[in-house]
């Protein structure tokens, strides 16, 4: 009986942890959709009556948005596609072989984590005014690919050591070549954890801020972090728009995240539980 | 320990492969054995070392220059020892940035990781359908970009027409109607508090939850048998289960709360006063605002080695568990 009880008040206390924790992202969502008059008000409203796309129509007309969103797109997809390939052959040596200096790259991968990127923006930015590349999307490219090739390297590894040795060596009794074996056995295996692991990567280029706010100066090259500052200016914030534009932004992180969350979180911790 | 067994294995490899293959495949056999592993991590390296080992050798160079803005034109500073240090350590400004960064890294992590493993042990003890709904939340709550996060945060503390100023108002806490939370730079850092420890709590509580259900079962049910108490468990059994757990976890958070950047620069609309310097931002005012690129460097090198010392025991503690073979 008194487990009972004890099992609901500890569901009610789920729930309110629950409305706190969701309210910020509700009251982002609702503000997006609701007329101005409902947004200017010293009381709140708390839904949205009439729901209105205004707010969305107002963001994308704002000078520049379809040209961000390209340029994110361009940035974000280059970063993947080419840090993917190179993560998983770096994933598969340090997974698969014994050599010189696995545990020196290994301490490698992890150290370069610890680096707060904003702590290297001045020689970025040095290095590459320098050669003429501020405020070039190629800049931004290269710095995000060694953003997130650790942390790809690090997730990849996980996914390649969890595959059975065993099943190689046995294709490779069958006769098959080691390659044969490898790419037969082990890369049907890993895909997913390839599909998630470059969805993630995604999602941390596409988040990025304070390298293309110190490099990308005109606003026809900038990322779509950045746009969203241009809702604020000197006559005040506009509060739909801003809220609208952050919706818009967040909504595609917010889909692939839940699509591999599961498959990715334990990549951060990997080592610390026993499993 | 697995690559281990894998080469042996390849070395004792089914003699078909010896058999079928003329000398030069045998040649390539052994250069593979030797050389593969290195041919696959040479273009990961080469981009790391590129991108950032040099951007971090530089950054040292840099810290030992003046680098003003004839220098950003010449592209060429001079070379001025450990002056930069020198003036750095001796601006009040930086004495206050680095108590403010220290103090304000302690609070965040602190609460945190509080209210992850608070929410990490309601998780075990609600109803199956609120752990899903909670989990759910938790989940879409870390999915949340930074930016919008600041942004919608910002709306809600809104002096005019945030909510939260209606709300703090409605409940008797105070007159907050037109309070500027951003006049104090104690309450503007409690709003930055606000939203580093909400957007961290899902990723924390999530990882305790899966730590949580690693712990045997059978370690509490003796406990509970020898008669100790729900505090007891959880101090004398499962807080030693969960140390290295704890350990990674306080590690990054600590990386992430000391850099902070963003939630302050897009918070303060990209104006922040001098009160509301981080060491991260100090560094990208110098830099970037007065020009000063070797101080700046300064304070950024400085920011990095006492990352290092403090996180030296997550580092260690992880490439000591992948060399015992842990996944």
């Amino acid at each position: 009986m008194r487990n009972h009880v004890s099992r609901t008040g500890y569901d009610v206390i789920g729930l309110l942890v629950f409305a706190v924790m969701m309210f910020p992202i509700y009251w982002m969502v609702s503000t997006a959709f609701k007329p101005g008059k409902e947004i200017l008000s010293l009381t709140p409203y708390w839904f949205p009556n009439p729901i209105t796309l205004d707010n969305f129509r107002d963001a994308i007309a704002v000078p520049f948005f379809w040209n961000d969103v390209v340029n994110s797109l361009v940035v974000v997809c280059t970063v993947v596609a080419i840090s993917i390939i190179l993560a998983f052959l770096a994933a598969v040596a340090v997974a698969r072989f014994g050599f010189k200096g696995r545990s020196a790259f290994i301490v490698m991968v992890i150290a370069v984590q610890m680096v707060p990127l904003n702590a290297l923006v001045i020689p970025i930015y040095l290095l590459l005014d320098s050669v003429g590349q501020v405020d070039s999307l190629l800049g931004v490219i290269a710095y995000y690919m060694a953003v997130v090739l650790p942390f790809m390297i690090w997730t990849l590894r996980g996914f390649v050591h969890n595959i059975p040795v065993d099943l190689e060596e046995a294709a490779m009794v069958d006769g098959a070549t080691r390659l044969g074996a490898f790419m037969r056995i082990v890369f049907p295996l890993v895909a997913p954890g390839l599909v998630a692991t470059a969805i993630f990567g995604f999602i941390q280029a596409w988040n990025e801020y304070i390298i293309a706010y110190v490099l990308l100066s005109s606003s026809s090259k900038q990322t779509l972090t950045i746009w969203l500052a241009s809702f604020t200016t000197q006559h005040g914030t506009d509060w739909g728009g801003l809220m609208a534009g952050a919706t818009l932004t967040a909504l595609p992180v917010v889909v692939f995240f839940l699509l591999v969350q599961r498959h990715v979180a334990g990549g951060l911790t990997a080592g610390a539980v026993k499993g | 320990m697995r690559a281990a067994r894998e080469m042996s294995a390849a070395k004792a490899a089914p003699g078909s492969y010896i058999e079928a293959s003329p000398l030069r495949q045998r040649f390539r056999i052994a250069v593979a054995r030797k050389g593969l592993p290195y041919a696959l991590i040479t273009p990961a390296l080469l981009v790391i070392l590129g991108v950032l080992g040099w951007p971090l050798a530089m950054l040292v160079s840099l810290s030992l220059q003046h680098y003003g803005l004839r220098e950003l034109f010449q592209h060429q500073g001079t070379f001025v020892g450990l002056k930069n240090f020198s003036t750095i350590l001796a601006d009040p400004q930086f004495a206050y940035t680095l108590k403010a960064t220290v103090i304000f890294t302690v609070a965040n992590v602190g609460l945190s990781m509080l209210f992850a493993v608070l929410i990490a042990l309601l998780l075990e003890r609600v109803s199956r359908f609120v752990r899903i709904l909670l989990g759910g939340g938790l989940v879409f709550v870390w999915a949340t970009p930074v930016i919008p996060a600041v942004n919608l945060w910002q709306w809600m503390f809104d002096y005019e027409f945030g909510v939260i100023n209606w709300a703090l108002t409605r409940i008797g806490a105070g007159n907050y109607m037109h309070h500027n939370w951003f006049e104090n730079p104690l309450q503007g850092f409690a709003v930055v508090t606000v939203i580093v420890v909400w957007g961290a709590i899902p990723f924390l509580a999530i990882s305790l939850h899966a730590g949580l259900t690693q712990v045997p079962r059978e370690l509490i049910d003796a406990a509970q048998i020898d008669g100790a108490r729900a505090w007891q468990v959880f101090v004398h059994v499962t807080l030693p289960i969960l140390r290295p757990l704890l350990l990674v976890l306080v590690s990054l958070s600590t990386i992430w709360d000391f850099g902070v950047f963003n939630q302050v620069w897009v918070l303060l609309s990209q104006r922040p006063s001098s009160d509301y310097y981080l060491m991260s931002i100090y560094s990208f005012q110098e830099s970037f605002r007065v020009s000063q690129y070797g101080l700046g460097s300064a304070v950024s090198v400085v920011m990095i080695l006492i990352l290092v010392v403090a996180t030296f025991l997550y580092v260690r503690q992880t490439v000591r568990s992948i060399n015992e073979g842990g996944a």
